[in-house]
Parts: structure tokens; C-alpha cells; sequence
């Protein structure tokens, strides 16, 4: 395609409106206009220029500002729709979605779910809505920063006065320059900032051109930060994991290749007391009834020194020892481990007295660890206890009569028991679950009767990795960096041109024009040079 | 302790009669145009603003003295959540008032923050300490970015409102001017709202039901407004109270619901009052008062709002929230509602600010959307809180 060469000499790209150097209109509808477009200085931008191959066409639909806008109104309207109920990742996890939805919300949620927004934001058309933001992004950004670039390089100081008298704020006057009058202009100038440059009894001003690019930064920072999103399912650069220990226990890291073990060595749970905490909470504990102070797990990481030996026993090696709070997670090497949920008081422990029924005498007692059973416990002197069935999870018997346990968690233990005493050395049945006692096999000598529970916490901990936080950070301060470059300064410019016997005065600004107005009538104020009058008014 | 909070509670009192009394200055100064730098303040707009920023301090000094008393900044609930929005709202006035000095935006910005902290004062106002989630130095950072945030986008709100007090037709019945009546009739619920619960407040009206839960479970309900709808099955305990008229299912919130009817029913009552009163529409009255202000000041300010309030939300309402989250809640995203609608906010933002720009919707289009985003932003600072169940519903 070939290049515009305007009257001024200057050879433009093929496309331009504006010639880059002097302004003049250099197409049939830029001529007719009475008010130049000034918003890319009419320069060549690719999609305004080219509109055969299906590249192109792909190009300028996404370079429309038009699509974006569409766009963005499309995710919004999406995004809220998926506010309306819970999503599938917020509602109990004991209830399957499929009868949840219908169970709470009637008909309209059942309709909720079948749609699929009940994960909405995970959904493909959702997904390919934030994929066409970043497409149109880029195109949309190239398409106009490099022209613009060029346009603003390539500006020359004299220029035509047919793009002057174009401008919104323009005037002309029959006069001459006075040096003196151009003196205080510059004064007046250098004082606001303006890079002045004169040529040929012309001058031009211009300060905070910066700002102009501010938009093609934020849009690069969006650009990086949707790409370090994308990076999220790459194997190895996120790990979410939920880790349910127990008081004293000791864990694998799941997540984290075998390497790092965790210990919990305690779990509190506190809340704000009357009297304790300042008096100025009393009120509001007396209205809300428990607020909750502090979770923490005391945890202490270890790391596994075998874990490269295949088949070897862990040998672990403490690494840190770390109080574990909502706010403070614990962080090693890449990981953070944090306090999500907790469950008190969970079962560890039962213990039983092998009783006498008749005399009340305690023959011995027998401590059942709920997570690690013996087959059987010997009292001495002939007195012993068979474990003959356990059912952490009771929950009644099968028509066989065979009990059932829902799961495998101590929630409502229940225990078969075998009594062998002096009396009865081949054992006599007794099934006790909590505050029930069952004879199934007869009358019994010997009961086993319940002494107390040892009880512990549960910590719930998310063990996360998310090596693609730093890609997002950088993207989140360059598009932070881009917003307030293009937000906080105006880019404004002012001409100054004598010619044929009139001064011609025009001044552009990208925005804000009152403040621009305000600045060129404290300029030229005092000097016999036009003030530009505003041409267009809403 | 208890002194310092009650010199606090005087303090806020305080700043509410000043902004009070701002707005009546700012009544007697709008003869003023009040354009360009040359055309000094009459002797109203300076008492004005004067009595503004004495208002704006006494709110700093109710913030801070309550930071003190609390042990932590005064944003950690729904009361101290919006008077801080309030004063931002006052805030970012006054810094808009001083770059455009135009004395009528004072006029429509005060009564809206008060309102605003008025409404705040209808939440519980005891001072609460912080759950585990909220202990953290980003609770201040975030939160008050992010206020001051929606507080500067509030002034792009109210310019563009008086732009169309100013610019719509009164003389025909349109489109428009219905709108722009919904506008005035939703502002008049909320005051609606604050009247019903203050009356009922003082009367200690308390109203009991038992009833079934979403859970199926059996629960109770208390109302401070007499029950026009019930909850679930609901039974009324306490004797001698009003029945309600119907029962609602179990995943509508009877109570809020209630209130909201309530609020609706007072902002007809006060809406129809003035249309009777008067024998005008309600934004047709307020016409003459924004007459001499100019449309294309009215058009930069809002639009000047929005450029200094978008980067500031952005900052405040995502990328500050999201670093927290990540601390707090161990994901910097999770679409929890009010994300979601920070989210949106910025989105709609971003959209006015690409339609302007390369659009072209400046104007009277330009004044709509910015009505818009300020619905968009109540939306998510009041109904999320209050409807929608999330990570970030106070008690």
C-alpha cells in the first residue's frame, strides 16, 4: 500500500486522517469536518485502514472499543447473576447440589442449577467471555498505541492552520506578535510546566504527553495479570489442599511431594470474655452472645530427610515451630499453611470399668483409644476384656442383626465386648454404645461400665501454593501504575501561531477542559494574543 | 474507656448538625455560579463550607477518639462501615468543592451524607470486637481505601443528579423524568426507613415468632417494625402484636423483608405528600434551585470524580482486598458476592469511562450512568451485606 505524502512534505502511513507533522486533513471527510477528531490525531490506526482477509476482519472487530464495552457488559451481567444464590463451592458440603438448589430455593433453583449457574464462574461461555476481554485487550491496545506514538513523535511546532482553526478551543485575531507579549507567554508557561519549542514565529506547548500511554499500561498489566491466572493450571503452580489433624497428631503435607510433615500440637479455641477483654466489647458480647477471639493451631513442621530413599521410614527433622492463627499462617519454602476450620471436642478416648453387677466391685479398668483399638485388654488375676467389634459410627443393625457403622469417625462409638472373668473363662457378650448397654447373648455377671471421654480437637489447615502470585502482583502494580498515569494528569497542548498578519491561538487537551481553559486565560492574560474560545459546547 | 467512647458518640452527633447546618448555608449560597477562579465565594458559600469542614473534623475526631476507645479502626461493622462512607462522601466534597468552587453541590452532597450516616445509625452502634477473620492491619487499609473510594464516586453521582435536575424537560411527562422521579422516590425510602425505625425504636415495639428455618429447624425471629409479612410457618410469641398479613417460605428473610416494605410504604407516603403539597414532580421542584449552575461544570465534575475515584476503588476494593484475602482466607479470589460486586463496580466503571472516551457519552448520558454506578455501589455496600449471604455479612 502506498504512503500519503502531504503538502508539507512529510510521508505519512498509508491510512492517516491527520498528517503526523503539520495537521493538515488528508482525506475528503477530514476536510469537511469543522472539528477535527482529535482522539488518536487522526492517525493510521491498522483497523481503520485494512478490511479484507479474515485477519483483518478478526483484528477490527476486536480492536472496537464498541466490543470491548460489549464485552465488559457482558461479564458484569454474568458475573451478578452468579450472586443471586450460592455457588456450588459456598453451600454445605453434606448436601449434593443436584436436591440442594431444589430443596432450598424451590422450582427457580432447580432451574438455578440446571443452567449450570450454580458454577457459573467455572462455566466455558464464562471463561470465554474473560478470554475475549483479554483478545480484545491486546488488539485494541496495539491498534492504537503505535500510531499514536508516531503521531505525537512526529508533531511538528508550525502547524497548518487549517488544523488550528479545527481545533475545539481556537481563535484568530488580526495582530502581530510582540516579542514582549511572547516573553511573558513563555514566563507564564515554564511556570505551569510546558515544554516550550519555537520555530519560525511559532510556538508550541505541551506538558504531561505521559499520560496518554497510561491506558496501553493498565491494559498491559490487565493483560499480565490474566495470563499469570491462566498459569494457575499449569502442574506444580498451585496447590490448595485441606488438612483435617488431630491434637497430637502428626501429618504428611499433602501437596508438597512427601517432603514436609506437620504436627499439631494443639488447638485453641478463644472467645471474649466479660471482665477479661475491655469493657467497651461488653455490650456487644451481651447482644451477640460468643464472639470468637482466636483459632490457633500449634503446629510444628518437620522435614522428611528420607523421602528420597524409596521405601525408607520417614525420618523426620524439625524445621520450625509456628503458632498458626486466621491472619498468621505458617510459610515455608513456597507454602503457606493456614487455620480454615476446626471441629472441638472429637472423641479419642473411652474408659470402661469391667464392674461386678451384683456387688458394684471394679475389677479393672480398660481405656479404648477410638483410632487404635487392641484385640484385647488383660486385667490380671484371670479378669480380661475382648474387643470382639467396634463401630465408630453406630448406627443401628442390619436385619441380620449385624451392627452398622455409618463411617469410620468416632461419632457415636459402639463396642462388642467379650468379659472373661474367673467366673465365666470362656466370656460372656455385651454390646455398649453411648448411655445403652445390650445383653444380646443373656443375662451377664460383669458389665463394663463407662468411666469418661477423652476428648480432642481437630484443626482444619489449607495448605496452599500459588507460585503464579508474583506474575499477579506485578501485573496488579502495573496496571495500578497505568490507572493513576492515565487518571491524575491531563495531557494538554497549546499552539501559538502568527501567519498572513493573524495570531492564531488553538489548545487541545485529552480531558478536563475547564481546568485547560482556566490555564491559557492566566497565560495569555495581560498580553494582546487571542484567548481561545471553547467551540463546543454540549 | 467508656468516656472516650461516649466524647465519640457527642462527636458524630455533633457532625451530623453541622453538615446540617452546611446544607441550609449552602441553600442561601447558590445564587452563586461559582465558575472560575476569579468569581469569589459569596459570604454564604464561605460559612458553607466552613461549617462543612468544622463537621468533617468533628467526624474525624468521633473516628479517631472510637479507634481509641475500640482499639481498632472504627470500620469492623455495618453502622461504622457506612458513617465512615459518609464521611468520605463529605470528604471527597470538600475536595471537589475546592478544585470547581460550586456552592450547589453542597447543596445535594451533605443531605445525601447525611442520610447516609443517618441510615449507618439505624444498625446496632455498640462497639464490637474483632473476630479472628478481621484481625489485621489490612482491615484498616483496605476498608477505608475503598470507602474513600466510593465516596469520591458518590460526588460523580451527585453532580450527575443535579445535571438532571437541571437538564431534563420538566414540562412534559417522559421517559426521563419518570426515572429521575424513581430516583427521588428511592432516596425518599430511605428516609422513609430511617423515620419507621426511629419512631418504632423509641416506642420499643419487639415482636416474636417461632418459626421454621431453612434448615427445617425451629428458630425465632425478632421484629422492631410491626410484621406485615411473617416468616416460615411463623407463630407470634409475644402478645399483643400485630399478625402479619402472610407468611413468607423459609429462604426469604421475613424480618428484612419486612423492613424493607415498611421503608417503601413511608417513602410513598412521603413522596405522594410532596406531589400533593406542591401539585409537582418532586425533581421538577428542585429545578429552580440548580438553574444557574452550568451543565458542562456539572458534566467535568462527574466525570472528573470518576478519574480521581476509580483508581482509588480499584486500589481499595480489589487489589488492597485482595491481598488480604489471600492472608486472611487463603485465596485472593473466591466470587464471594461482595467480590463479585467490587468486581462489578469496577467493571461498570471502566465501561463509562470507554464510552466516554471513545463514545463519546458525555452529557446527559454520561449523568445517567453515573446514577447508575452509584446504585451499583449502594447495592453492594447495603443489599450484599444484608441479602445476599457471604464472607462478608456482619453480624
Amino acid at each position: 500500500m502506498g504512503k500519503v505524502k502531504c503538502e508539507c512534505g512529510h510521508v505519512n502511513p498509508h491510512g492517516t486522517i491527520l498528517c503526523e507533522s503539520c495537521g493538515r486533513a488528508l482525506t475528503e471527510e477530514a476536510k469537511k469536518e469543522n472539528l477535527v477528531d482529535m482522539r488518536y490525531e487522526g492517525s493510521a490506526r491498522r483497523s481503520q485502514t485494512y478490511n479484507k482477509t479474515i485477519i483483518d476482519k478478526v483484528w477490527n472487530f476486536f480492536s472496537s472499543v464498541k466490543v470491548g464495552i460489549w464485552v465488559i457488559v457482558l461479564i458484569l451481567v454474568a458475573a451478578s447473576f452468579g450472586t443471586i444464590l450460592p455457588q456450588e463451592f459456598y453451600i454445605p458440603g453434606n448436601i449434593p447440589p443436584e436436591t440442594y438448589y431444589e430443596d432450598v430455593y424451590g422450582t427457580f433453583g432447580k432451574i438455578y442449577y440446571m443452567i449450570g449457574f450454580h458454577d457459573l464462574y467455572n462455566s466455558v461461555w464464562f471463561i470465554a467471555l474473560i478470554a475475549a476481554l483479554g483478545v480484545s485487550l491486546v488488539i485494541a491496545s496495539l491498534d492504537r498505541v503505535v500510531p499514536l506514538y508516531r503521531a505525537l513523535k512526529t508533531q511538528r511546532v508550525d502547524r497548518h492552520e487549517s488544523f488550528m482553526k479545527k481545533q475545539r478551543l481556537f481563535a484568530e485575531q488580526q495582530a502581530v506578535l510582540q516579542e514582549s507579549d511572547l516573553q511573558k507567554v513563555r514566563e507564564e508557561l515554564k511556570k505551569k510546566r510546558y515544554k516550550i519549542r519555537e520555530v519560525n514565529g511559532a510556538l508550541f506547548a505541551e506538558k504531561n504527553r505521559f499520560t496518554r500511554w497510561g491506558p496501553y499500561v493498565n491494559h498491559a498489566g490487565l493483560i499480565i495479570f490474566l495470563f499469570g491466572a491462566m498459569l494457575r493450571s499449569v502442574q506444580g503452580m498451585y496447590v490448595d489442599e485441606l488438612l483435617w489433624i488431630r491434637e497430637g497428631e502428626t501429618l504428611q503435607i499433602p501437596g508438597a511431594g512427601g517432603d514436609y510433615y506437620i504436627k499439631n500440637d494443639g488447638f485453641t479455641l478463644e472467645n471474649y470474655e466479660e471482665g477479661e477483654d475491655p469493657e467497651v466489647f461488653n455490650e456487644a458480647i451481651d447482644r451477640v452472645g460468643t464472639v470468637a477471639k482466636n483459632y490457633q493451631t500449634d503446629a510444628v513442621l518437620y522435614r522428611n530427610s528420607n523421602n528420597d530413599l524409596p521405601g525408607a521410614e520417614p525420618e523426620l527433622k524439625k524445621v520450625l515451630e509456628d503458632d498458626i492463627q486466621v491472619n498468621q499462617p505458617m510459610k515455608f519454602n513456597s507454602f503457606a499453611v493456614y487455620q480454615t476450620s476446626f471441629r472441638e471436642d472429637e472423641m479419642k478416648a473411652m474408659h470402661f470399668a469391667l464392674t461386678n453387677k451384683t456387688t458394684g466391685e471394679e475389677v479393672g479398668d480398660v481405656v479404648i483409644d477410638l483410632f487404635d483399638q487392641q484385640k484385647s485388654y488383660d486385667l490380671g488375676n484371670g479378669y480380661k476384656v475382648e474387643l470382639k467389634g467396634y463401630y465408630p459410627d453406630f448406627d443401628g443393625f442390619t436385619k441380620e442383626g449385624e451392627p452398622i457403622s455409618k463411617s469410620p469417625l468416632p461419632n457415636k462409638p459402639a463396642f462388642l465386648f467379650n468379659m472373661i472373668s474367673p467366673e465365666k473363662p470362656e466370656g460372656e457378650v455385651s454390646f455398649v454404645e453411648i448411655q445403652n448397654t445390650m445383653e444380646p447373648l443373656g443375662e451377664t455377671i460383669y458389665k463394663m461400665k463407662f468411666k469418661n471421654l477423652e476428648t480432642r480437637d481437630v484443626s482444619a489447615l489449607t495448605i496452599r501454593k500459588d507460585l503464579t502470585l508474583p506474575i499477579l502482583v506485578i501485573g496488579g502494580i502495573i496496571f495500578m501504575i497505568g490507572v493513576i498515569q492515565g487518571s491524575y494528569w491531563n495531557h494538554r497542548r497549546i499552539w501559538i501561531r502568527e501567519k498572513g498578519g493573524y495570531i492564531y491561538t488553538a489548545g487541545h487537551t485529552n480531558k478536563n477542559w475547564h481546568g485547560l481553559k482556566r490555564e491559557i486565560d492566566s497565560v495569555l492574560d495581560g498580553t494582546a494574543i487571542p484567548e481561545p474560545k471553547d467551540r463546543q459546547k454540549d | 474507656m467508656s468516656d472516650l467512647a461516649g466524647v465519640s458518640s457527642t462527636l458524630l452527633y455533633a457532625a451530623f448538625i453541622f453538615y446540617l447546618v452546611g446544607t441550609f448555608l449552602f441553600g442561601g449560597s447558590i445564587r452563586q455560579k461559582g465558575l472560575r477562579d476569579d468569581e469569589r465565594l459569596n459570604r454564604w458559600g464561605i460559612f458553607a463550607i466552613t461549617a462543612t469542614i468544622i463537621g468533617f473534623i468533628a467526624q474525624l475526631g468521633y473516628f479517631f477518639t472510637r479507634w481509641a476507645a475500640a482499639g481498632h479502626a472504627p470500620v469492623s461493622n455495618l453502622f461504622e462501615f457506612i458513617t465512615f462512607f459518609g464521611m468520605m462522601v463529605v470528604g471527597a466534597f470538600i475536595l471537589i468543592f475546592f478544585i470547581y468552587k460550586t456552592a450547589i453541590l453542597g447543596l445535594f452532597a451533605l443531605p445525601i451524607a447525611v442520610i447516609i450516616i443517618a441510615y449507618a445509625s439505624m444498625f446496632p452502634r455498640e462497639i464490637s470486637p474483632l473476630i479472628p477473620a478481621l484481625q489485621s492491619d489490612w482491615l484498616h487499609i483496605h476498608v477505608t481505601t475503598a470507602a474513600a473510594g466510593q465516596g469520591i464516586l458518590a460526588i460523580s453521582f451527585i453532580a450527575g443528579i443535579i445535571y438532571l435536575v437541571k437538564n431534563i424537560d420538566q414540562s412534559v411527562s417522559t421517559k426521563k423524568t419518570k426515572w429521575l422521579e424513581v430516583i427521588m422516590f428511592t432516596i425518599l425510602s430511605v428516609v422513609g426507613f430511617i423515620i419507621v425505625t426511629t419512631s418504632f425504636g423509641l416506642a420499643n415495639y419487639s415482636a416474636s415468632f417461632e418459626y421454621v428455618n431453612k434448615e427445617e429447624a425451629s428458630a425465632v425471629q425478632e421484629f422492631t417494625l410491626p410484621a406485615l409479612v411473617g416468616p416460615n410457618e411463623g407463630v407470634l410469641v409475644t402478645e399483643g402484636k400485630m399478625e402479619p398479613f402472610v407468611d413468607m417460605p423459609a429462604f426469604i428473610n421475613a424480618n428484612k423483608l419486612n423492613t424493607v416494605l415498611w421503608s417503601l410504604a413511608t417513602g410513598t407516603l412521603l413522596y405522594l405528600l410532596i406531589r400533593l403539597l406542591f401539585k409537582k414532580r418532586v425533581a421538577a421542584l428542585m429545578q429552580p434551585l440548580v438553574r444557574n449552575v452550568s451543565s458542562d461544570l456539572l458534566d467535568e465534575i462527574s466525570y472528573r470524580s470518576v478519574l480521581i475515584g476509580f483508581p482509588v476503588f480499584t486500589l481499595g476494593a480489589l487489589i488492597f482486598a485482595m491481598i488480604w484475602a489471600q492472608i486472611a482466607w487463603t485465596r485472593f479470589w473466591g466470587w464471594d458476592p461482595k467480590e463479585v460486586w467490587a468486581l462489578i463496580t469496577f467493571l461498570f466503571y471502566a465501561a463509562f469511562l470507554h464510552l466516554r472516551l471513545s463514545k463519546g457519552w458525555h452529557g446527559e448520558r454520561s449523568a445517567w450512568l453515573s446514577v447508575v454506578g452509584f446504585g451499583i455501589i449502594m447495592f453492594n455496600t447495603v443489599a450484599v451485606n444484608l441479602v445476599i449471604a457471604g464472607l462478608h455479612s456482619y453480624a
